[in-house]
């Protein structure tokens, strides 16, 4: 029987991996991913809650990360891809222009 | 016509606004031409005004035109006016008649100079002035005329500036100008100062005349005496004559038309104007008639030994001024002015010969080198013959009957020593005249060979003035001769309705008539005293040729030689040629002790009026240094020291802004560790 506590657990299993993978990948493509991995770990958790606790405002929350989630990936890759043509490269330790 | 009168001083106005605007653009025919034709509209202007004054009855015979109002305090009014009288058309046509003549002259004599239309601005503003001196009528225009033509005397004099002695001529003849003119000032504002208070607001000579009667017979002395120092300066008096020598650095006609014919009449006119005045304080009438016959003797005795042509002449001017004087002062004012007349004419002419004559000797005014002349300046030696003869008495020319009128007035008004020493003075005045003919003009010349080469008669422009100057000087004594006319000479006449004041209407003549019995001993008398002065003059001349005509010298005892005289007399000679060291004497007592004062002044100045200025610089500039050194050291020490520490601090700081995303991330998270961690620990 899956209880709230095992989508919990799967929820934090991602969103550590998702973490993980923004601070240790060199590659900003696959920070980006990360990226894309903490969001849907919190939306395994909110879709969980709304489900356990049968208030729709969870499900409609997903619905809105989704979507902004989806525009914020759109905005990521046009710098991205802008960031390459500057530079001609992905790597985040060489992207250190804010450096004090 | 008179309602134009203002014309006659305006035309020389005029003509020196054109040429002094714009004549160093015109050509000198121009410039001449224009300068002439103001001063020959001028003359005729005055002509008429003349001729219109006597066909009127002899007391209609005072107009006064007013041209403009100038200024208006209260009930204080001054106008621009002109009062055209029987003395102030005399004048006015010596004026434009003389510098009419002089103008044409300077068209040839000045030919050569690259400044010849400033001579001719000069020379219009000169008579503009002279105009507005002798016009005006009341005292302030006539005070501007006054000051106007001490100007344009101080320009013409250094009208040479390049050369150093005519610039000091200049300043000389101001500045000693200026002693006399601070007397007449004084005397002006003592005159108005006194009728405002009796309350007589105007400054017409007709209103003042009709007052001065009540005015306190002291003041009256003190304000005559303070108008004749203001004559004595600008007619050269003794002890302010010292200019007028100086003066002949300027050029020649100026010379004759300033320092001989108009300008230094002035004051005489000044007086003889002032005769309701005058004629009031006896005393100060002794004053100027002392003064005046002082002058004659001791500018003649300078004139019996001096080299430069202009020099003699410049004495003979001063003396005969003396003479006028001496005329004005015994209330003679007919005669002073009569002489005033004929002497605009002689000695205008004597200047303007000497002109013509150093023109000829390409510009040598020492006598010693001149002599012979006579061959080779035909017109010139004639006319100036002519002058010495009118100005040394010899009738009938015109000097004689003024200087005779002059002595007999003296002598019938019982100034017996002014007659004797004035009878002196004719005779030294004649001695000196043809002490000069003969040296210039007869004997072997003693000019150098390029000199002599380049004598020639000067133009046509500088004869025809001689010539009619001449005919002036043979002619002018038919205005003063006696008994041509009943009752005074025809001069008399005309100018009696201006000296009514001085009680001479009447004129001795008539005075004379009224006691037929003495009539008869008066006339014999005064041919008498007039077969003397005759007699003194031929004397004079007699003695000038036994020391200086060739054919007459033979007949000389041997000590009537000029060396020899020279020799006996040398400290006499020495006193007389070095004039009486009175420049040395007023350098001693007056210049040099204001020159030690200013020498004072300057020390005081620089040590004391500089030192105190400095030292404000140097107390200003200390203080700058050290608020510098503040600024720089304790301001912008703490400024700076604020930045440095920002700056240490901010190298410190910035080690933590790697730029590197992860970095940031990795701070981040560990935040959320720790807090999360705090809180599920339950702190």
């Amino acid at each position: 029987m899956l209880t709230l506590t095992h989508y919990l657990i799967l929820s934090f299993i991602l969103f550590a991996i998702g973490v993980a993978g923004v601070m240790l990948r060199r590659n900003i493509i696959i920070v980006l991913m990360s990226l894309e991995l903490i969001f849907n770990s919190v939306n395994i958790s909110l879709a969980a809650f709304s489900y356990f606790l049968r208030s729709l405002n969870g499900t409609v929350f997903v619905i809105f990360n989704i979507t902004v989630a989806a525009a914020e990936v759109a905005i990521g890759l046009a710098i991205l891809v802008t960031v390459y043509r500057a530079r001609r490269t992905v790597n985040v330790d060489e992207i250190d222009e804010l450096r004090g | 016509m008179i309602e134009y009168v203002w014309l006659v001083p305006l035309l020389p106005l005029i003509g020196a606004i054109i040429n002094g605007v714009f004549g160093s653009r015109l050509s000198k025919t121009t410039v001449g031409v224009i300068a002439s034709v103001m001063m020959g509209v001028s003359f005729v202007i005055a002509c008429s005004i003349f001729v219109k004054i006597i066909s009127l009855p002899a007391d209609e015979r005072s107009f006064v035109v007013s041209v403009y109002n100038w200024m208006t305090s209260g009930s204080f009014s001054v106008d621009i006016n002109f009062l055209v009288d029987p003395l102030s058309t005399l004048m006015i046509l010596v004026v434009t008649g003389v510098g009419f003549l002089i103008h044409i002259y300077s068209t040839g004599y000045m030919h050569h100079d690259k400044a010849f239309w400033r001579f001719f601005a000069y020379l219009n503003l000169f008579v503009f002035f002279m105009l507005m001196l002798v016009l005006g009528g009341n005292y302030l225009v006539m005070f501007l005329g006054w000051e106007g033509v001490g100007l344009c005397s101080y320009l013409l004099i250094g009208f040479w500036y390049e050369k150093k002695s005519a610039g000091d001529a200049g300043k000389k003849a101001f500045v000693v100008n200026r002693v006399g003119d601070f007397g007449f000032i004084l005397g002006l504002f003592l005159l108005f100062w006194t009728l405002s208070d009796m309350g007589i607001s105007s400054l017409n000579y007709n209103e003042v005349f009709s007052h001065v009667g009540s005015i306190d017979p002291a003041t009256i002395t003190i304000i005559t005496l303070l108008l004749f120092v203001g004559a004595c300066g600008k007619s050269a008096q003794f002890p302010l004559y010292v200019w007028l020598p100086d003066a002949m650095e300027g050029p020649t006609p100026v010379s004759a038309l300033i320092h001989a014919a108009t300008m230094v009449t002035a004051g005489v006119y000044m007086v003889a104007r002032n005769n309701a005045l005058f004629s009031l304080s006896p005393f100060t009438g002794e004053v100027v008639a002392t003064v005046g016959i002082f002058t004659a003797l001791f500018a003649a005795s300078i004139g019996l030994v001096q080299n430069d042509i202009k020099k003699v002449l410049a004495y003979s001017t001063v003396s005969q001024l003396g003479y006028m004087f001496a005329a004005v002062g015994v209330g003679a004012y007919t005669a002073g002015v009569f002489h005033l007349m004929t002497h605009a004419f002689f000695k205008g002419l004597l200047f303007l010969g000497s002109g013509s004559v150093i023109h000829a000797m390409s510009g040598e005014q020492d006598m010693r080198k001149m002599g012979g002349l006579h061959k080779h300046l035909k017109f010139t030696s004639t006319t100036f013959i002519i002058g010495a003869i009118a100005i040394a008495g010899i009738p009938p020319l015109a000097g004689f009957w003024s200087k005779d009128e002059i002595l007999w007035e003296a002598f019938s008004k019982g100034h017996i020593i002014i007659w004797i020493v004035g009878l002196i003075t004719a005779g030294m005045t004649a001695f000196y005249m043809f002490r000069q003919v003969f040296m210039t003009f007869t004997g072997a010349c003693r000019a150098d060979e390029h000199t002599k080469h380049h004598i020639h008669e000067s133009p046509k422009s500088m004869t025809v003035p001689l010539i009619v100057l001449a005919a002036l000087a043979i002619t002018g004594g038919v205005f003063g001769m006696p008994y041509i006319s009943e009752g005074g000479t025809l001069l008399h006449h005309f100018l009696s309705p201006v000296f009514t004041h001085a009680g001479e209407a009447a004129g001795h003549a008539v005075a004379a008539a009224s006691h037929a019995s003495d009539a008869d001993a008066h006339l014999m008398l005064e041919r008498i005293l007039m077969a003397v002065s005759v007699c003194v003059g031929v004397l004079g001349i007699f003695l000038a040729s036994l020391m200086y005509y060739e054919p007459m010298k033979k007949y000389a005892p041997a000590f009537w030689n000029a060396d020899v005289m020279g020799k006996k007399f040398a400290g006499l000679y020495n006193l007389l040629y070095n004039k009486w060291y009175v420049d040395e004497i007023y350098d001693a007592v007056i210049v040099n002790p204001i020159k030690r004062v200013c020498d004072r002044c300057l020390s005081f100045d620089l040590g004391v009026i500089d030192g105190i200025v400095n030292g404000a610089g140097w107390l200003t500039r200390f203080s700058a240094w050290l608020s510098h050194k503040f600024d720089i050291y304790i301001i912008d020490g703490v400024v700076n020291s604020f930045a440095t520490f920002v700056a240490f601090d901010a190298r410190a700081l910035k080690r933590l802004q790697t730029g590197q995303l992860q970095n940031y991330a990795m701070v981040f998270v560990l935040g959320l560790v720790i807090i999360i961690g705090g809180y599920i620990l339950g702190y």
